[in-house]
């Protein structure tokens, strides 16, 4: 019955996409589409969608049907005569109202259902939390210790329980292709069910207005299988180890240390290591920027918006150390006024923290 | 004071021009109150329009450099405030001015001064918003020259950068992002405070159309023979009366959050920024409301005039509109399903939306009832009013889909939510506007509008229309955000995006056949006669151009619909056969309505209504520099000015001896309603 009516659900949601629009659409080429999900609570989003587009569909035909009739048959015309002055009909009155009722009531049930069944987290969710600053989102995995932004690694096939709130503003966290929109509240703790059925990269965005920059403000989901999940954990879980002197890297590593880096981007290094560099734990933690430590596992950057389309990740890291307020406006990151030479070494460094 | 109270004509004369700025100035006559808010409202409309096209270009190519961030943000917020606060509205009331005493069978709304008031508070109130693209600061965090930093500032790409110093908080102003801490500089004040002083220009006049309905209708003129554009203004009123506190007590909330360091929904001060949402959307649900039932009421005359039938299901009709506004104070958490709110909330809320897709329905079935068996002519009013039923059906079904609350968390702060509303507030509310002006025009001339340029107009703008907000609903559900300055090419949304800015453009070519056509057709128009359309309800007995004075003699209301009965009988068929002398009828109302036989007393101008409103912007421009000696200096001049213009109103005399006159011919009113006489004491 279940496996019925998901795929009559199904059938029509392609329908419909072809419907709405007669050029090929998919994930591939639109991938924040809501018609894409894949996981079970987009699905359950999805399979609620089409069932009610098409009644409003049904009813849409009707009624602009009923009027384009109407007016073609009631034109005034050459030889029309005038109309009789009907002033109504109760019984129609009653039969459109109460079907209209019907139909409500119908979509009501499956509604309230998948409200009750959607909001509240699984008992054995792992809990990943999330914090919003204007604008980039942040992860903190509490019971693995890990911090990490732009990206939210998840383990495929498992529910994650985000606990949501906010730095500054208010926000909203979509992933259309896992679940509906949640804000990101400051001082409040917001839920948000999210699961992939299989591995894969999803994109996400900021859907609440939250100032300057919020077009800008992206963010992209990966779910790994069980094995590479752990794995990412095990790597995040590393301390960052402390490059050779003299080589780039190094040199990179002296910029992050004196041009400014260290009053907002955290690093975790290897303790005791040679040159007795202490991790870097920022002051303010509400005012922060994305933590470095394992910056180069992450294939976004800058919100989620670098690299571009076409563009190489060095190019789009040049770019962004280069000027950040000219590619993300109000960007908390300053224009250091870094030289070339500067920006050469500390793209070395950057990328060599896996 | 006792010689004041004795002889107050030498100390307050009321003006007296009939003709030249003052006479528009000092005027408490409705029709000229309602020319002007309508005047007002199309001019803010084509500024509207125009910052819609700038957020088109923008728009039309991903990644676009046209605008800078700050510029785009302020933009879609003035372009929300404008088309809601300084458009849709003062356009409804310049309607309800204009049409609501003609209708009743009135000379004049109860209190024509109050009525001046609201005028010019709202036309203050849209001077000092628009004044913060002059005098307003927007500042961000780190905004564009650094720490603190103004949004205007150089360093952008666009020419038009300059457009940032405005209000840049979305019209919805959000907190805390509107709030003190994030948005600095004195943008947002000006937003708050310029909706605070529009708000109660329409409080003013909700109380004032309330008590003209109640209290001024013409003789025999029962409740349920009201003509439903006179029922939708009066639900209107009370959908104003009632939700305007709500975003008052929340805008003064605001400004005290921003001037006074109150942090009511600043959390770092325990306050909660979702009871802003709460506040705001108590107000902003009823307030779609307020934008679309009037139009409702438009198309609900229109209609059965070019159906030449009377409205199918009168009484359903009317009590669908007052149902539709009691049950929109119940819905606005809708506004607010991704928020977090409990399920139960979640699931009461998107009930209770549901629910206001019955009354709607039953109007659209209505509408269509009207025309099913009618003799429909296509005048330029009847393919709006058509227009609007059509459209205003995509819009209530996409409603209906947002009341799936799952679904909604999908939808919401999409594009879907633009294109649900703008065929709500375009092809519904704009529709309806258009009609009504195309329909009521020879009211205001004597003339009639060229029917050929209007149905150029109607095309243009229905195509333009369909263009631009119809793939709308694809884009967002293909994941476009709202309020999104730019977009990723990656995201597919370019081509759709690019023909929605030709569908922008299409929208403004028709929007200049209209102007056009009205410039020409006020000049060279047809002449229109008492009765052009052959008309149903008794605005149409008094002669166009409207006379100062409207009807000679208040016309005795019998029935609905009473200027068709006194033209046409019905047949055994029930079919509508014109009274054999139906022409020397018409033409005996004319010359009736045309030559008062007895002077006719008219309430006087009065400079105090105009006085009194230019107090109140001072006030609140000292209010946003108040750290400032010379800004509470301003305070007080504002409140002595307000003062004396409160003093002044209620010293004034009546009349003046030089006046209309007031020999009046109260005969069409009932004994239980003040009198002529009782309507200067506005």
């Amino acid at each position: 019955m279940r496996s019925v009516r998901h795929r009559v659900a199904r059938i029509t949601g392609i329908a419909g996409v072809m419907l709405l629009l007669a050029a090929c659409a998919g994930a591939d080429k639109e991938p924040l589409t809501t018609f894409d999900p894949k996981g079970p609570f987009s699905e359950r989003i999805n399979n609620l969608f089409w069932p009610v587009f098409w009644i409003a569909v049904g009813v849409f035909v009707l009624v602009e049907a009923a009027i384009l009739v109407t007016v073609f048959l009631y034109r005034d015309r050459k030889g029309s005569r005038e109309a009789k002055q009907i002033h109504g009909s109760p019984k129609l009155e009653v039969v459109w109202t109460v079907i209209p009722a019907l139909i409500l009531a119908g979509i009501a049930v499956p509604t309230t259902a998948a409200v009750f069944d959607l909001t509240t987290c699984g008992a054995d969710a792992m809990e990943i939390d999330v914090l919003g600053h204007q604008w980039w989102f942040e992860f903190q995995y509490p019971e693995e210790g890990i911090d990490t932004a732009n990206v939210m690694v998840i383990p495929a096939g498992k529910e994650v329980c985000a606990q949501m709130t906010s730095a500054d503003v208010i926000h909203n966290f979509w992933v259309p292709a896992l679940n509906g929109k949640r804000y990101l509240i400051p001082g409040q703790t917001t839920e948000l069910r999210i699961e992939a059925d299989a591995p894969g990269e999803f994109w996400g965005h900021c859907a609440e207005f939250c100032g300057l920059s919020h077009s800008l403000m992206r963010v992209r989901v990966q779910a790994l299988s069980q094995s590479d999940y752990d794995a990412w954990v095990a790597n995040q879980q590393q301390e960052a180890a402390v490059p050779a002197e003299g080589t780039p890297e190094w040199d990179g590593l002296q910029v992050y240390l004196t041009k400014g880096c260290t009053q907002c981007h955290m690093m975790d290094f290897q303790d005791g290591n040679s040159a007795g560099i202490a991790d870097n734990v920022v002051q303010a933690p509400a005012f922060h920027g994305p933590p470095l430590t394992h910056f180069a596992s992450r294939n976004v950057f800058a919100g989620a918006t670098l690299p571009g389309e076409g563009q190489t990740r060095e190019d789009a890291l040049r770019q962004w150390l280069s000027d950040p307020p000219n590619t993300k406006p109000g960007s908390f990151m300053p224009n250091l006024a870094l030289t070339e030479q500067e920006i050469d070494v500390l793209t070395a460094w950057l990328d060599s923290n896996k | 004071m006792t010689a004041t109270a004795e002889r107050p004509t030498t100390i307050f004369r009321r003006p007296s021009a009939t003709t030249g700025i003052w006479s528009w100035i000092t005027t408490v006559d409705h029709k000229r109150i309602g020319i002007m808010y309508g005047y007002a409202a199309f001019a803010f409309f084509i500024i509207g329009g125009v910052e819609a096209l700038l957020l088109r270009v923008q728009l039309a190519t991903a990644n676009s450099e046209f605008l800078t961030a700050g510029a785009y943000n302020a933009l879609f917020t003035m372009h929300g405030t404008t088309m809601i606060f300084l458009f849709v509205m003062p356009a409804s009331a310049a309607f309800m001015n204009y049409l609501l005493p003609l209708m009743i069978g009135a000379r004049d709304v109860a209190f024509p001064r109050l009525n001046a008031l609201s005028w010019w508070i709202f036309f203050f109130g849209g001077i000092f918003l628009y004044s913060t693209f002059i005098f307003g600061t927007a500042l961000a965090p780190m905004g564009a020259d650094g720490i603190g930093g103004n949004l205007a500032a150089g360093g952008g790409p666009g020419a038009l950068n300059f457009l940032a110093d405005a209000p840049n908080g979305g019209w919805f102003g959000y907190q805390p992002n509107a709030g003190p801490l994030y948005s600095m500089g004195t943008a947002l004040d000006y937003w708050a405070l310029g909706l605070q002083i529009l708000g109660l220009a329409s409080l003013v006049s909700s109380v004032n159309f309330l008590v003209t309905v109640f209290n001024m209708r013409a003789k025999g003129l029962r409740l349920l023979r009201m003509p439903v554009f006179a029922w939708m203004s009066t639900v209107v009123a009370f959908l104003l009366l009632f939700s305007l506190p709500i975003i008052a007590v929340a805008l003064f909330m605001v400004t005290f959050d921003r001037q006074f360091g109150s942090l009511f929904f600043a959390p770092v001060g325990g306050g909660d920024p979702i009871l802003w949402q709460h506040l705001f959307w108590l107000f902003g649900h009823p307030e779609v409301y307020i934008l679309i039932l009037p139009a409702m009421g438009m198309v609900s005359e229109i209609l059965p005039t070019f159906s030449r039938k009377p409205l199918f299901g009168y009484s359903a009709v009317v009590f669908a509109g007052a149902a539709i506004a009691f049950l929109g104070f119940g819905v606005w958490a809708h506004h607010m399903f991704a928020s977090g709110i409990t399920p139960v909330a979640q699931a009461a809320f998107g009930l209770s939306t549901m629910t206001i897709a019955i009354p709607t329905g039953i109007k659209i079935f209505n509408w269509i009832g009207t025309m099913w068996q009618g003799r429909i002519r296509l005048t330029t009013p009847m393919l709006f009013a058509i227009g609007f039923v059509a459209m205003f059906t995509i819009g209530g079904l996409s409603g209906v889909t947002h009341s799936v609350v799952p679904s909604d968390w999908q939808q919401t702060d999409t594009y879907y939510i633009v294109a649900h509303f703008h065929y709500v507030l375009f092809g519904g509310a704009i529709f309806g506007l258009f009609g009504g002006l195309y329909y009521w025009f020879p009211k205001l001339t004597g003339r009639v509008m060229s029917d050929r340029l209007g149905k150029v107009h109607f095309w243009l703008m229905f195509i333009g229309f369909n263009l631009t907000f119809g793939p709308m609903h694809w884009l967002g559900l293909q994941g476009m955000v709202r309020r999104t300055w730019k977009y990723a090419p990656e995201t597919g949304l370019q081509p759709w995006n690019t023909a929605v800015t030709v569908g922008a453009f299409i929208i403004a070519t028709s929007i200049a056949v209209f102007m056009f056509n009205w410039w020409n057709s006020k000049r060279r128009g047809e002449a229109s006669g008492l009765d052009p359309w052959d008309a149903r309800t008794i605005e149409w007995m008094s002669p166009n151009p409207t006379p100062e004075y409207n009807f000679a003699v208040p016309p005795v209301v019998t029935s609905l619909d009473h200027f068709w009965h006194l033209k046409y009988d019905q047949d055994d068929e029930g079919r509508a056969v014109r009274k054999p002398d139906g022409d020397e009828i018409v033409a005996a109302i004319e010359h009736q309505q045309l030559n008062p036989t007895s002077p006719i007393h008219l309430p006087n101008p009065s400079y105090f209504p105009v006085m009194f409103a230019l107090g109140i912007p001072i006030i609140f421009y000292g209010i946003i520099y108040h750290q400032n000696l010379w800004a509470k200096a301003m305070i007080l001049v504002g409140a002595v000015i307000a003062l004396v213009a409160v003093i002044g109103w209620a010293m004034e005399p009546l009349e003046e001896p030089h006046g209309h006159g007031h020999a009046g011919d109260d005969s069409g009113y009932s004994g239980s309603r003040p009198g002529a006489e009782g309507m200067s004491d506005g």
